[in-house]
């Protein structure tokens, strides 16, 4: 994807020079029609309605891993925190979503009462409500703008941006790199965590937001069909976030953060503002990721904090990996593929496996089967599945002296014993 | 000639050890230098200074007609300054094609959301040709750079520094690991280059050094040890008890 | 001459078994006794005082065990002759009964002409209280130490003479302090003069022990009162601000209301429910249902039927500010007269201040426990950070295993002591084996690639957790820590620390030493050094890098093992321990400093020190102490992106 054409008198459009995006959009495509026909809610039912979700589902996994290997894959920035970007779009769609459904039921209570409301009776109502569990009665700062659908949907922008601009300015401008960089982003999604379950968060400590796959007001809509508006949704915010990832690395931007990957020092002495660069793709990114957890978890239902503990986040590096960083397409499968054999797994539908006296419950053993799954990739093929392609299609690449595709610029030892 | 680079009374020490004392240098707006000296003279920190990768302890660096201060500026502005720095080992970007390394390269806006912006148009492809022509790789312009031979890396790196159109070359031992055919290239690609901008070359080999024909600087303990033409400094006593020990 | 007559009746009376002719009814504690007969017999708590005040101070030597019976319900009275003996019951008809005056058998009889005495509970105390004058002044000191106990449990006004008079016989010098010590606390509760209660208390000025604290608490206490003016008088503990923090502003108005001086105000809820009740046609005041949807609105529309006495007045706000700014609300000291309560307060201020030192070596305790457990924790993955530059994720698993291997000793071995000492070294070898075989298998293969090392190590971390999770299953599992580790050291009634936590820095301690020995004094400390420096040069003196690393990496797993018995010991064994303890870890590997064994140090001292100082000033939530902790170290890295102790100089300089 890295050719740049220079002998061609014009450039031709990005879908032209990348086959690849072009055959992905196609499956896309594809794939969306298939379900749509095969649904309960608009085809002939051969789907269940909860399968239709957990595809939905999937294609935000999908979404998100694109993000990861943006950041990862091409800017080399093993990030541990874009769970918590995910989560935390999660929790903006999910007040507003809880708030308005809230609201509905409190003013149908209220309605039914002798006097007409105040507005101060129908908001502590809600408040009531919604913040019984963690015994509080008042709506918390945080909740300013969750009756405003658009405010929140800005919010799914504006507050992981911040975050990540904040953390990630932080971060870079003092040089932490590499492994060490890694360890900051996983604190700074532990402390995110840890702060959410908390019950004076205002965020329901860990009871999480609840009820997220009601749609206020479209109670009568079955859920067959809006699980299919969250699956086509979905599934077109994955096209044009691919869309948009192809375009932004396929150009002198996906260069220069490439070359960030392989060596930043260099780089810098380019006179490109390295630090920049990065915030830039971090915060990006973390916007994707936030967008994708906007239109995951009304599909899931409900959102906890313990959906944004570190180890979400170092299951979408693993997704990454076993699809192939580097590489688009690699994040997207490596998610799909990943992420809907766990359901299989975990979901119990699997068959045991027997092994002479031994019964593998597959339930209880995947996880290991996982485990060491990621460690064989890690070791045998860090390409991934998407290194599949590169063998169909011949592709050798360049002899790069040991140091395989990814980024090393944290390994401290490695640049002291070069000294 | 009017001075483009000043260094006056550098030191920088790491753990008590001097690796520049109280150095000073001079460099004009189109000249060619050698800097020579043996291992731990201090001729990489002294690139580094300069580059701002390493801060030094006490002493001014300053850079072109307003004198400007490079103490206080990251590396990527002081590479945005016009001053480029060409390392030891080639270090060129071996997942990318040559085309791509160059185009990275050639002066254009630095800024992040500039560069996304960028898309080239016929006049920087036109550059990158020449520039692949004028280092011998028009052949390979779509090759991965890691799939190049140790000497052309080096080239494409000197092609990358001219890419960057730098007012000051730094080159740190170019000729290393190179065939004859090889440096006799890389001679004349330097000898060229410094006709419009200076050149600064960190060489151990003499050979090359007399070959680049220019004023030489020795280094010894980090400080200038002698400084004139190669002959001139050769026939130094103390440059000569420096390299062939007591 | 009386006595042989006295003898031979004696026998008579054996004989015709009428024993009561045998008692000495002239002995002086029976006519005590007699003397106040039918009080005792009364057993009435208003008149008995008297009566055991008299036996009390009697000084007899026998009115001890005559209280002692009586308390015990053991006395009866002859219904006859109104002499008093002890008796015990051999069946329902018969009795033994003694003489008072020498405890001496007399005889069985039948219970018919006997009376039990039973003195109620309330009487009982009152002989109890009089029995510790005698206890008090016992030969044993253990009866003297009980006696003193039972007043410490329960003291009560009578204690205090009694105290003071066996005060000054003590002989044994540490119940002479505590006595001592008594003294004052009943002369503070009880000691009618207040002088001696002042002196008292000022005696005790900055102890900060529990017992003076609740001695000292219900003489400052206080009632709120109001009035018209700021009233005069010493016994006026405070003035309080309606609306303040003490005192919320609808309390203070409650306050008003219940004296009858303002009229009352009612909620929100209740004058929507009056207007309910007034609705006729849907309108209600004047006002139609539909325009009831604001306070204001409602607000007039009461105020309407206020006017037309369809509803009793409130008060507005500006008639409740009114009334508030009218009075003057203040605190009055009902515990005690104002001079000892202000004493009271100024010993208790004082003591509060000793408290607050005492709390702060306390907290420093605690946290030094916690930086010893995270030093554990951190050491191993600061030794292959330092060394190998590989950050294990599963670090925290190996803790779980050395755990878990603790208590799977402790099935086997059920002697707590042994199986720890067992538990120990098994634990080490496992992990060591566990360490050396992920290096040989996985970590040797990504060498100078971090983050898949990193990734990698994660994979067998999530592998590693699972398994523990199919083997012992997700409830809890205990690791007994041997007898001699239970209890606490207690140095005062707010420092105290468990042995576990004292074991646990020793070991710390101990691992510190270890390591330095190993690292500077032996031959392969010298090779870790010389490959941590500089693994090539190592590798062509002679060194085998790989063989190092392996060990190296064999080590620090092994001190994970040995870190998880210590951890298990105080905390639960779960399969997801690890996790508790990794990020802490980590954190303080990186505020520490990388490669160096006093940067974990530092590191653990720093953190443990943090989270604990953070928890003080927000002691009920330990989630928001981790949170500010990590916010704390993002921006500490700011400052020291190396950590507090970096390697310097130019290798540093990469």
């Amino acid at each position: 994807m890295s050719d740049m054409t220079l002998s061609a008198p014009a450039r031709r459009p990005l879908v032209l020079r990348h086959p690849s995006v072009l055959v992905f959009l196609t499956i896309l495509a594809l794939f969306t029609l298939g379900v749509t026909l095969l649904s309960e809610g608009a085809g002939i039912g051969a789907i269940s309605t909860s399968f239709v979700k957990t595809l939905g589902k999937t294609l935000c996994f999908c979404l998100v891993a694109l993000a990861m290997d943006l950041v990862w894959g091409y800017c080399g920035i093993l990030s541990l925190g874009h769970m918590a970007f995910f989560g935390l779009g999660g929790y903006a769609v999910g007040m507003w979503l809880m708030y308005e459904r809230t609201r509905m039921i409190v003013a149908d209570s209220l309605a039914a009462a002798e006097l007409p409301p105040t507005a101060q009776e129908i908001s502590d109502g809600i408040a009531t409500q919604i913040f019984g569990v963690v015994g509080a009665s008042e709506f918390p700062p945080v909740w300013a703008f969750a009756h405003s659908l658009p405010l929140q949907l800005a919010a799914v922008v504006v507050v992981p941006g911040l975050l990540a601009l904040v953390f990630g300015w932080l971060a870079f401008r003092s040089r932490v790199t590499g492994v060490y960089l890694s360890i900051l982003t996983q604190a700074m999604t532990l402390a995110l965590s840890l702060y959410l379950f908390q019950n004076d968060s205002g965020l329901r400590g860990n009871n999480g937001l609840s009820g997220l796959q009601n749609l206020p007001g479209l109670d009568d809509i079955p859920q067959s069909a809006v699980s299919l508006w969250f699956f086509w949704a979905s599934a077109l915010a994955l096209g044009v976030g691919y869309l948009f990832c192809a375009w932004l690395v396929s150009g002198k931007f996906g260069s220069v953060i490439r070359a960030i990957r392989d060596d930043e020092t260099r780089v810098r002495f380019l006179g490109y503002p390295v630090e920049g660069f990065k915030l830039v793709v971090f915060t990006l990114t973390a916007v994707i990721a936030s967008i994708a957890g906007a239109l995951y978890y009304p599909q899931a239902g409900i959102i906890n904090p313990a959906e944004i503990a570190p180890i979400a986040s170092i299951y979408l590096a693993v997704w990454v990996a076993i699809g192939g960083r580097g590489r688009l397409y690699g994040a997207v499968i490596g998610a799909g593929f990943v992420s809907l054999l766990s359901t299989w797994f975990t979901g119990g539908q699997a068959p045991d496996l027997v092994l002479g006296p031994l019964r593998i419950q597959w339930v209880d053993w995947w996880t290991v089967l996982l485990g060491l799954s990621f460690v064989a990739v890690t070791l045998f093929a860090p390409k991934g599945i998407g290194g599949l392609v590169d063998l169909a299609a011949r592709i050798k690449s360049p002899d790069r002296h040991g140091a395989d595709l990814g980024p090393d610029a944290g390994a401290l030892r490695e640049r002291e014993a070069d000294q | 000639m009017t001075t483009l680079l000043e260094v006056s009374g550098v030191s920088v020490s790491f753990d008590g050890f001097r690796a520049i004392n109280n150095l000073s240098f001079q460099i004009g707006e189109a000249e060619l230098r050698a800097v020579i000296g043996p291992n731990g003279a201090g001729k990489t920190t002294f690139m580094d200074i300069v580059t701002g990768k390493t801060r030094p302890d006490e002493g001014r660096v300053t850079y072109g007609e307003k004198s400007v201060s490079l103490l206080s500026l990251s590396e990527s502005r002081i590479a945005q300054m016009g001053i480029g720095r060409k390392f030891q080992r080639p270090t060129v970007f071996e997942d990318q094609s040559v085309a791509d390394n160059l185009m990275m390269a050639l002066k254009k806006d630095r800024n992040p959301f500039a560069v996304l912006m960028f898309r080239p148009v016929a006049a920087d492809r036109d550059r990158v040709a020449e520039l692949a022509d004028e280092i011998g790789l028009s052949a390979a312009l779509h090759r991965k750079a890691g799939e190049l031979s140790h000497g052309q890396k080096q080239w494409l790196e000197i092609g990358m520094l001219l890419a960057q159109e730098p007012r000051l070359l730094l080159v740190d031992e170019p000729a290393a690991g190179m065939t004859l055919a090889e440096r006799e290239h890389t001679t004349d690609l330097l000898k060229e280059a410094a006709k419009t901008r200076a050149v600064v070359v960190v060489e151990h080999d003499m050979e090359f050094v007399r070959r680049l024909d220019c004023k030489v600087t020795v280094l010894h303990e980090g400080a200038v040890l002698a400084e004139g033409s190669l002959d001139h400094v050769t026939r130094n006593e103390q440059v000569i008890e420096v390299y062939l020990g007591r | 001459m009386s006595k042989i007559i006295r003898h031979i009746l004696f026998c008579l009376n054996c004989l015709l078994a009428a024993p009561a002719l045998a008692q000495d009814a002239g002995a002086p504690i029976q006519e005590l006794l007699q003397a106040h007969g039918d009080v005792i017999a009364k057993s009435s708590r208003k008149t008995i005082g008297p009566a055991i005040d008299a036996l009390a101070a009697s000084g007899l030597s026998a009115a001890q065990r005559v209280l002692e019976r009586w308390q015990a319900k053991e006395m009866w009275r002859d219904e006859e002759s109104g002499l008093f003996v002890f008796a015990e019951e051999i069946d329902r008809d018969t009795i033994r009964i003694f003489d008072p005056a020498g405890d001496t058998e007399i005889g069985a009889v039948a219970d018919d002409g006997y009376k039990q005495l039973k003195p109620n509970s309330g009487i009982r105390g009152m002989i109890g209280a009089a029995l510790v004058q005698f206890q008090l002044s016992a030969p044993d000191p253990a009866t003297r130490a009980t006696a003193l106990d039972a007043i410490e449990r329960d003291p009560e006004a009578s204690h205090l003479a009694a105290l003071r008079k066996a005060a000054g016989a003590e002989d044994d010098a540490a119940l002479r302090t505590r006595k001592a010590r008594l003294e004052r606390l009943l002369t503070i509760r009880f000691d009618e003069d207040d002088a001696a209660r002042i002196a008292a208390i000022e005696s005790f000025a900055g102890d900060p022990a529990v017992d003076v604290r609740a001695t000292l608490n219900p003489l400052i206490a206080t009632r709120i009162e109001f009035a018209a003016e700021a009233p005069q008088g010493d016994d006026i503990a405070r003035t309080l601000k309606p609306g303040g923090g003490a005192l919320p502003r609808a309390d203070a108005y409650a306050l008003l209301v219940a004296a009858g001086v303002a009229p009352p105000a009612i909620t929100r809820a209740d004058k929507r429910d009056a207007l309910v009740a007034q609705l006729r046609d849907g309108t209600v005041g004047g006002y139609r249902v539909a325009q009831l949807d604001t306070e204001a609105a409602r607000d007039a529309a009461y105020a309407r039927l206020a006017e037309a006495g369809r509803v009793a007045a409130v008060a507005t706000d500006a008639e409740i500010d009114a009334a508030l700014a009218a009075h003057v609300i203040f605190e009055r000291f009902i515990g005690a007269p104002p001079a000892v309560a202000l004493a009271a307060r100024g010993a208790l201020d004082a003591i509060e201040t000793k408290v607050n030192l005492n709390r702060a070596a306390d907290l420093v305790l605690d946290a030094l426990s916690l930086a010893s457990i995270y030093f554990l924790a951190a050491i191993g993955l600061a030794i292959t950070f330092g060394v190998m530059g590989v950050i294990n994720m599963a670090h925290g698993e190996f803790i779980m295993m050395g755990a878990y291997t603790g208590y799977v000793v402790q099935q086997i071995i059920p002697d707590y002591t042994i199986s720890i000492l067992v538990a120990i070294p098994l634990a080490f070898a496992v992990t060591f084996g566990a360490g050396v075989a992920m290096e040989r298998l996985v970590i040797r293969w990504l060498r100078h690639r971090p983050l898949e090392t990193l990734l990698a190590t994660f994979g067998i971390s999530i592998a590693l957790q699972q398994i523990a999770k199919n083997i012992f299953g997700t409830q809890a599992r205990p690791l007994t820590s041997p007898d001699w580790l239970d209890g606490s050291l207690v140095l005062n009634d707010i420092v105290s620390i468990s042995y576990i936590r004292i074991a646990i820095f020793v070991l710390a301690l101990l691992f510190l030493g270890l390591f330095l020995f190993v690292m500077n004094r032996t031959r392969i400390g010298l090779e870790v050094r010389a490959v941590t420096q500089n693994p090539r040069m190592a590798g062509s003196m002679g060194i085998n890098p790989d063989r190092i690393n392996m060990l190296t990496f064999g080590l620090g797993s092994g001190i994970a093992g040995i870190a998880g018995v210590a951890i298990g010991l105080y905390a639960k064994v779960t399969s997801e321990m690890g996790q508790d303890y990794i990020v802490q870890s980590f954190m303080t590997v990186v505020v520490g400093g990388v490669g160096n064994i006093w940067g974990a140090l530092v590191g653990a001292t720093l953190v443990g020190t943090m989270q604990k100082g953070i928890e003080w000033f927000n002691p009920s939530n330990t989630l928001a102490a981790q949170t500010y902790m990590i916010l704390f170290i993002i921006l500490f890295i700011q400052v020291r992106p190396r950590g507090i102790i970096a390697l310097k100089g130019r290798a540093a300089e990469a």
